[in-house]
């Protein structure tokens, strides 16, 4: 067992601590999401990919750093911004998703023309995959799209849209070949969101904010060469993008956070004049949560090691997006029971606790058990793909 | 970065699964439950031949010199077929504390023994831990007098390293004179707990008297660590049992592995004890390599699996309805050593709030 990264790796965190403490002061609020990067995020975005802090492998060429891939030097950076409370640069499922799937399957026109920018944050883009009828079983997708005069005509609905109300751009799937079978009859095509015929909107959720979207397409015309891949083969350009977002729900590291700011909060506050960790009742929930806290982090320990080594072991990975997202939610509610009354306080109250951020990620967690996969989705792949149990037997169809 | 088995380690496992999977069958468990001495001869004699019995005792004393994850990578294997062993008394907590506080005359004399398989070890120190019923050893001019309960594998033990208070380690031979020994008998016959009333008994110091409190709670934190070890195992065989008899049980017309309700309790017992599996791993390491760590993880790793240990307990014999009901599956054998590990040397509700003060959180 050897626990330490190396010392090559010890000599880049240093470097990594050395450029946070000389630039940390221009990094943007690291919690500030949901809007159109401002200059001050380009400005640190810039900054970032210049030093190989964001970006790292994304070839010079169109805009990123082109460094080698590097598993640790990668976990460094998280750990040490994470750590500075330090935005680690633009987010976004541009940046995330599109730019490491036009590096896989796009043309170089299509990297000339979008990697750079998106990288930059002059183009963000929204993603439309999900649709009312199309959630866990995205597949099964309506959203119809035929070629009349060179163009695709793209008539249907999207929804979940995260950020199509300030979005440049959309990266959407959409049923080119309806006589072919569901999962060959789906194209990926780019589009601008200032196109006729596109209507967004807002879906306010249960926090009171409207980070999500309804989108309306009717007779929304995009160029043929809009397309990645070839026309039916958008199934498989789109599982080359997921493959990508995985890791990114229940990291333990969040957990790890939260927890430390109940211990705070349990140690600061007070009730009846008694400390709330001296309460026996909550200081035994607290403990609870630290446990599991702790066996989420070692299980990180233990992917790393075999994302280094390439041993592939798939259960500690199907496991971290179910039990991490309900952790967060549990420590998040510790925090609101300990509160009691001052932990139901929300909007801009008298007497509100921490901003009031209890009560908004408790929610908000409850979205992310819900979004990229339902617990209960989850369950199903960890018994069928983990356990081997077979699947619920096909509907016989009546006649 | 290597964090997980060597090769070596590798080696060791497989060498013990496949022992005690050959050796160890579900009849012979029947069998010896009867007797409930936590010992069998032929069992132990094997362990003895692999070389295991050693393996936190330095090569100079005889043992593999091996390491603490060693020792739960065998306590594991021990626990997935709930062998009826006293390793975790003599082959973990008993080397722990002779290695931490022993002279080298009582290393030279104790420590080959146990290596070879001809002494076994009980270990009482239960009233560090809590006090009940009154017990507790005291130890003055060379005779220890009281009460020791829940002695582990105390019943076929050659004889006992005692708490006498906090901070002092006391060795008695079995059948001296004045000792008493009681069988306690738990749920879990795959283990001898035993009662010892000690009155004058002949005793021997292991280091100072009053001055070994460091060496106690290394040997709570090597036993609590080894005991998260054996749920780990003892659970991750439930889960098997319940996955496996899923698939074959058929009831209108499909195998019930096939019905969500039952899959998604078998993915809720997976996914809360997969994480288990490195939390063991990663104290054991601490054990030996992390001494600022090693008493917290052993806390948060025996009371946590202790936590995800009893539902799966429950949920597997769910799963298999009213036959896990019944004493024909045998499933009742690790449900019960569920039981009795959750409890050993501090239930998961006293065990946590050590780590609070460990931590700072309240006052001791």
């Amino acid at each position: 067992m050897d626990l330490s990264y190396g010392k090559e790796y010890d000599v880049y965190r240093e470097e990594v601590r050395a450029f946070i403490k000389e630039h940390g002061h221009k990094s943007p609020d690291s919690s500030k999401q949901g809007n159109k990067p401002d200059a001050e995020d380009k400005a640190w975005q810039k900054l970032l990919i210049e030093r190989g802090y964001a970006a790292r492998i994304i070839p010079k060429e169109y805009g990123g750093y082109g460094g080698e891939a590097d598993l640790l030097k990668s976990v460094i950076i998280d750990e040490e911004f994470d750590g500075a409370g330090v935005s680690k640069g633009l987010g976004g499922q541009g940046i995330s998703m599109l730019v490491p799937t036009l590096l896989e399957l796009g043309t170089d026109e299509q990297k000339e023309k979008w990697i750079e920018p998106t990288l930059m944050g002059e183009i963000f883009w929204a993603q439309g995959y999900s649709e009312p009828g199309a959630g866990s079983d995205l597949a099964s997708l309506q959203t119809k799209a035929h070629v009349e005069d060179g163009k695709f005509v793209i008539n249907g609905q999207k929804i979940w849209t995260s950020s199509a109300h300030f979005a440049d751009m959309m990266f959407i799937l959409v049923r080119t070949e309806p006589d072919a079978p569901k999962h060959k009859g789906i194209s990926y095509l780019l589009l601008p969101m200032d196109t006729p015929g596109i209507e967004i909107r807002p879906l306010v959720t249960m926090t009171g904010e409207a980070t999500f979207n309804e989108v309306f397409f009717e007779d929304v015309k995009v160029p043929t060469d809009q397309i990645v891949a070839n026309r039916g083969e958008g199934w498989m350009v789109a599982n080359a993008t997921l493959k990508h977002e995985r890791g990114m729900l229940g990291d333990p590291r969040q957990s790890s956070s939260l927890l430390h700011q109940v211990i705070e909060l349990m140690n600061e506050e007070s009730v009846n004049g008694v400390k709330l960790m001296d309460s026996p009742i909550f200081r035994d929930r607290l403990l609870k949560l630290q446990g599991r806290v702790m066996a989420m982090q070692y299980n990180s320990m233990r992917l790393l090691t075999n994302d280094l080594s390439g041993n592939v072991e798939l259960m500690p990975i199907l496991v971290v997006k179910l039990i991490g997202t309900h952790l967060n939610q549990d420590i998040c509610g510790l925090a609101i029971d300990a509160l009691g009354e001052l932990g139901v306080l929300y909007d801009d109250s008298k007497y509100l606790r921490n901003s009031g951020m209890w009560q908004t990620r408790y929610m908000f967690m409850l979205g992310l058990i819900i979004g990229g996969g339902t617990s209960h989705i989850q369950k199903n792949i960890i018994s069928e793909h983990g356990l081997g149990m077979p699947r619920e037997p096909k509907p016989q169809k009546t006649a | 970065m290597e964090f997980g088995y060597s090769e070596e380690q590798k080696m060791l496992d497989e060498s013990i699964r496949r022992f005690v999977n050959s050796e160890i069958p579900l009849d012979r468990i029947r069998e010896l439950v009867l007797e409930g001495t936590g010992f069998d001869q032929a069992i132990w004699s094997g362990l003895a031949e692999l070389g295991v019995l050693g393996v936190l005792i330095p090569e100079e004393f005889g043992g593999a010199g091996m390491g603490f994850l060693d020792a739960t990578i065998i306590q594991e294997s021990l626990g997935y077929v709930v062998a009826p062993a006293p390793f975790l008394g003599t082959s973990i907590m008993a080397p722990t504390a002779i290695l931490t506080a022993g002279s080298d005359d009582q290393k030279n004399k104790w420590l080959p023994e146990i290596a070879a398989g001809n002494l076994k070890i009980g270990l009482g120190l239960s009233e560090v831990t809590g006090i009940r019923e009154n017990a507790g050893v005291s130890f003055n001019g060379g005779k220890a007098s009281g009460k020791a309960m829940f002695v582990i594998d105390g019943e076929c033990a050659d004889g006992y390293i005692l708490a006498a208070g906090k901070d002092t380690l006391v060795w008695v031979t079995a059948g001296a004179a004045g000792l008493t020994k009681t069988k306690l008998n738990t749920v879990d016959n795959t283990r001898g707990v035993v009662e010892l009333v000690l009155d004058g008994v002949e005793a021997e110091l292991i280091g100072t008297q009053g001055g070994e409190a460091a060496a106690v709670q290394k040997t709570i934190d090597a036993g609590r660590t080894a005991l998260a070890a054996d749920l780990l195992g003892t659970s991750q065989r439930m889960l098997e049992r319940a996955v496996e008899y899923a698939k074959e049980r058929k009831q209108f017309n499909r195998v019930i592995a096939s019905f969500q309700g039952l899959k998604h309790t078998c993915a809720t017992m997976a996914a809360d004890l997969e994480p288990c599996r490195a939390m063991v791993w990663y104290a054991a390491h601490c054990q030996q390599e992390i001494a600022d760590e090693a008493t917290l993880l052993a806390c948060q790793v025996k009371s946590h699996l202790s936590e995800v240990s009893t539902p799966i307990a429950n949920d597997t014999t769910l799963v298999h309805g009213g036959m896990g009901f019944t004493d024909l599956m045998g499933l009742h054998f690790w449900f019960k050593r569920i039981g009795l590990s959750r409890q050993l040397l501090g239930s998961p509700e006293a065990v946590r709030e050590e780590a609070a003060v460990l931590q700072g959180w309240i006052a001791a």
